[in-house]
């Protein structure tokens, strides 16, 4: 019996971000398709920034996650077209960055409110953070500073 | 060589210098934050460089890489400005060249998302969010040390002053550009002035900076005519591994 594009997706939702595990690459948006045919599984992947240099590990723990499953004639394409956006993110991954100490994108470009505290007093520290697609703000309630998941 | 090669290796080589020279302040910033923030800037723009030294080498259809493109061509091979290759000087240089090319970038990638060449608008599309934050954050940063202190000020106005000599090559139309707007891939750079002049000039009266009257321009970089100095040194530094041991992976 073959695998169905369901299975796929589901075992791709198990590959964990290699920079904010707690998400899965599914969650963060950058499988952009599967495709099954007979034994040969495509699946399709985008970078977040074009220089994010966890895309070589992305690969890798994708493939190795489905050889795992048994499927050995994989094919890995990497598509930059429609560019990767904040809006791919699932509603499962934001809720899993909030709890982990990351606040959420948001189209008004800043966070929200402090993920620990839940306070809305928050300022900007610096537009960038530790890994591209973050940056560092701080809570000015409970003084902790924490990063926010930049909105693109 | 073909208009479109030379065009792409123009796109790349800003892109590679930039992002090269940018990465030179990695570990040395003026603060931890501004520090990462170099150190992300950077790896946008070589980011940016696969994409395009990528697709230039796919053109040219020579067998070579983006890598052997990057780390085997010697200085008059390189198609970039001559403004990105200057050395970084103080943070405040180093900043206010990062908006000049940035005003410059944003307007310009803005129009190649409509290029005739699919694959040039795919990579504008990507790059262009990328650029956009850059610029938000080269602006804020020459008008906070431009409006800052008077120490700041100074160096700010005297990296102004250096620099403004080389903006003018951004602009300079040649008959590679002709080409590329005949086909439709890209517009002429000439047109991009007006763009680039209102940034420039609404930022600069904020920061409390005062634009040179002169309009000389130095150029060769983009033809790769005349390089200045400084270009080589650098490749001597980015090329070393691959001279030294051609071929080596990671
Ligand atoms: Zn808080």
């Amino acid at each position: 019996m073959g695998v169905t594009e369901a299975q796929v997706w589901d075992w791709l939702d198990a590959v964990p971000d290699p920079e904010i595990p707690v998400i899965s690459v599914v969650d963060l948006g950058v499988v952009r398709g599967v495709d099954v045919t007979g034994a040969a599984v495509k699946v399709t992947i985008t970078p977040t920034y074009s220089g994010c240099p966890a895309m070589s590990v992305i690969a890798l723990d994708i493939e190795t996650a489905l050889a795992r499953q048994g499927v050995t004639d994989l094919t890995l394409e990497t598509r930059i077209a429609p560019p990767w956006t904040t809006d791919w993110l699932s509603d499962k991954g934001r809720a899993r960055l909030e709890g982990y100490g990351i606040a959420p994108p948001r189209a008004a470009g800043g966070p929200e409110r402090c993920p620990r505290c839940r306070s809305t007093a928050v300022e900007r520290v610096s537009q960038f953070g530790s890994t591209p697609c973050k940056a560092q703000w701080r809570c000015t309630d409970c003084l902790e500073p924490f990063d926010y998941f930049k909105c693109i | 060589m073909s208009a479109l090669f030379e065009f792409l290796l123009r796109q790349g080589d800003n892109a590679l210098v930039l992002g090269h020279r940018t990465s030179e302040w990695c570990g040395t910033g003026p603060a931890l934050e501004e520090d990462i923030a170099l150190a992300n800037t950077a790896l946008d723009l070589i980011g940016q460089t696969q994409l395009w030294l990528g697709y230039a080498a796919e053109v040219e259809g020579k067998g070579r890489s983006a890598n052997d493109l990057a780390f085997l061509r010697d200085a008059y091979d390189f198609k970039n400005l001559l403004m990105v290759e200057v050395p970084n000087g103080d943070f405040g240089r180093t900043l206010m060249r990062q908006f000049l090319f940035d005003a410059f970038q944003v307007p310009w990638l803005q129009a190649l998302c409509g290029s005739s060449d699919q694959r040039v608008a795919d990579i504008a599309a990507k790059s262009v969010k990328e650029a956009l934050y850059h610029l938000e954050r080269s602006s804020e940063t020459v008008i906070a040390l431009g409006d800052g202190t008077e120490e700041s000020n100074r160096r700010m106005q005297a990296a102004l002053d250096l620099l403004w000599p080389y903006t003018g090559e951004m602009f300079a139309d040649d008959a590679g550009d002709i080409e590329m707007a005949e086909a439709g891939v890209a517009p002429l750079p000439s047109t991009m002035r007006a763009a680039w002049d209102q940034t420039v000039q609404s930022v600069l009266a904020e920061a409390m900076l005062t634009a040179p009257q002169s309009d000389f321009a130095h150029k060769g970089g983009r033809t790769g005519k005349r390089h200045t100095e400084h270009l080589g040194h650098m490749l001597a530094t980015m090329q070393v591994l691959q001279r030294s041991h051609p071929g080596a992976v990671w």
